[in-house]
């Protein structure tokens, strides 16, 4: 049910009369919800001028948004394409010919996706800072970048297999006509192929790589909330440099997934007549970002 | 060997996991209501309360959750001194509960949502033809279609839920899984693998069955067109 307006009916006058009324007491609700929070904030002396002036300070971007900022679409960036890797291997692994490969891959993908990102990331980052065999400051980051591989990897993974699986029969059957191993057929033809129908799926997850990177926080990495935690205690205004920090998140975020929603509805064109059942479900599903 | 076992004699593993399942119970609760009442607003005739579902959604959709519950931690206790229970460790518990819930209601919303896309636009016709408004066709006819069209992705939200209740970690909740292994691991550095193997273990065994139960549901109670 795409059209949602199909819920009600044009509405009459006496059904515009009511709408205007709902819409009236709704926004009188939402707006007393915000003038309590509002209130609340501001009886804890948190919306005093002093408490957001060092946001228009040239040195609080300087020596804390910005390097945490930086830290962030490091960690971020790194993962993004090692994650890509990592899935592009497992995912072909799952679709490979060869029975035991199939397993394995599978094995350690279901196991990955199953296990917490965090668990994950302090694993790594006290496994590495006891062994010694890497330096203690980079730790931190090894870890988010190890931890955001393997699971965002395993779920990128999963999204090639079930790429793959979405196209037609016929094109898999050209490739062998024409004389290519099914490995060859599965590389030049139907991973290329999957790959562009799941750009928006792989998009979204882009967003929560970039969310979860935030999950450094606990394992001591500097990144942007580690920052603004720290800019928040020196000057005392710790909830609006979390606000802050929040904002910045929302911005980014908030892009890509209006990216990754515009690109759904362009590829809905060139993916169509595959899957003519549900149009408007594809679209929303694979524009939704998953939870983690 | 010995000294694996003896861990257990030690720390209490199996109190830390309930700590986890309880506050991905409560968060599920109320996660699920919110989730359900924001989506009845996404898809309601009343602009106000489809603006204030779609804001809500964009706005903690797009956050991490850390810093929600660092937020709940940081911001809510310690600056604004909001306590939910007279006792320090429960308060933390249920600000844990809260910021978990209003993060994953915006993924249930969009789960339901994703349900009533399933539903065939003959239903909705049918339901106004006979004279149902709003309300009563949402609740007679769209949601319950809905629902079942959304169980698997609710169950995905509620798995992504039970491994997120692990981030309670960052709203100081000391006595979760994750902070429990942290501890462990820096007091046993030498079975720094076995341990951690122990607490995935923990999270597959968790996991996986929600996950095939959510499936044979799913397709156990789709609505056959």
């Amino acid at each position: 049910m795409s059209a949602q307006q199909v819920l009600f009916d044009a509405p009459g006058p006496r059904g515009r009369r009511n709408i205007l009324i709902g819409n009236i007491v709704g926004a009188l609700i939402v707006l007393g919800i915000l003038a309590w929070v509002i209130s609340a904030l501001a009886g804890k002396g948190q919306l005093t001028a002093g408490m957001w002036t060092p946001f228009l300070e040239s040195r609080t971007w300087q020596f804390f948004i910005l390097p945490g900022l930086l830290n962030t679409l490091k960690a971020a960036g790194i993962s993004i394409v090692t994650s890509v890797l990592f899935g592009l291997v497992f995912g072909i692994g799952r679709l490979s010919h060869s029975a035991p490969i199939r397993w394995i891959a599978g094995i350690v993908v279901e196991f990955l996706r199953a296990v917490p990102v965090l668990l994950m990331m302090i694993f790594f980052w006290l496994a590495l800072g006891s062994s010694g065999s890497v330096n203690p400051e980079d730790a931190p980051l090894i870890a988010v970048v190890l931890a955001l591989t393997l699971y965002n990897g395993s779920v990128i993974a999963e999204l090639v297999r079930s790429g793959v699986h979405g196209l037609p029969k016929g094109q898999r059957e050209a490739g062998m006509a024409i004389g290519l191993t099914r490995n060859q057929s599965l590389r030049n033809i139907e991973v290329p192929q999957a790959l562009i129908a799941m750009l928006p799926a792989l998009i979204s997850q882009f967003v929560v790589i970039l969310k979860d990177s935030a999950l450094g926080f606990i394992i001591t990495y500097p990144e942007l909330l580690q920052f603004t935690r720290r800019l928040g205690v020196g000057e005392g205004n710790v909830i609006p440099s979390l606000f802050v920090a929040a904002a910045i998140f929302i911005l980014i975020n908030f892009a890509l997934s209006t990216l990754a929603t515009r690109l759904s509805v362009l590829l809905s064109f060139r993916t169509k007549g595959r899957k003519p059942a549900a149009k408007g479900s594809i679209a929303l599903d694979a524009s939704t970002p998953a939870p983690t | 060997m010995e000294n694996y076992l003896s861990l257990f004699e030690t720390y209490n593993v199996p109190a830390a996991f309930w700590v986890n399942i309880q506050l991905s119970f409560w968060a599920a609760i109320w996660a699920l209501a919110i989730g359900t009442v924001l989506a009845l607003f996404r898809i309601s005739p009343i602009p106000s309360l489809q603006l204030f579902g779609a804001a809500y959604v964009n706005i903690f959709r797009n956050t991490p959750l850390t810093i929600i519950l660092a937020f709940g931690f940081l911001g809510l206790f310690s600056v604004m001194q909001i306590s939910l229970a007279s006792d320090l460790n429960i308060s933390l518990f249920r600000i844990a509960i809260v910021g978990l819930s209003l993060y994953h209601a915006a993924f249930v919303c969009e789960a339901i949502r994703s349900g009533v896309n399933t539903v065939p636009l003959g239903q909705a016709e049918a339901a106004r033809a006979i004279g149902l408004s709003f309300l009563p066709a949402a609740r007679l006819i769209i949601l319950p279609q809905a629902f079942r069209g959304a169980i698997a992705p609710l169950g995905n939200v509620l798995i992504a839920l039970i491994k997120n209740s692990t981030v309670a970690a960052a709203g100081s909740v000391a006595t979760e899984s994750s902070g429990l292994m942290k501890t462990m691991i820096e007091f046993r550095s030498d079975l720094v693998i076995p341990i951690f193997l122990t607490f995935a273990l923990g999270f597959v065994i968790l996991v996986i069955p929600i996950g095939l139960l959510t499936t044979w549901a799913s397709r156990k109670l789709a609505v056959a067109r």
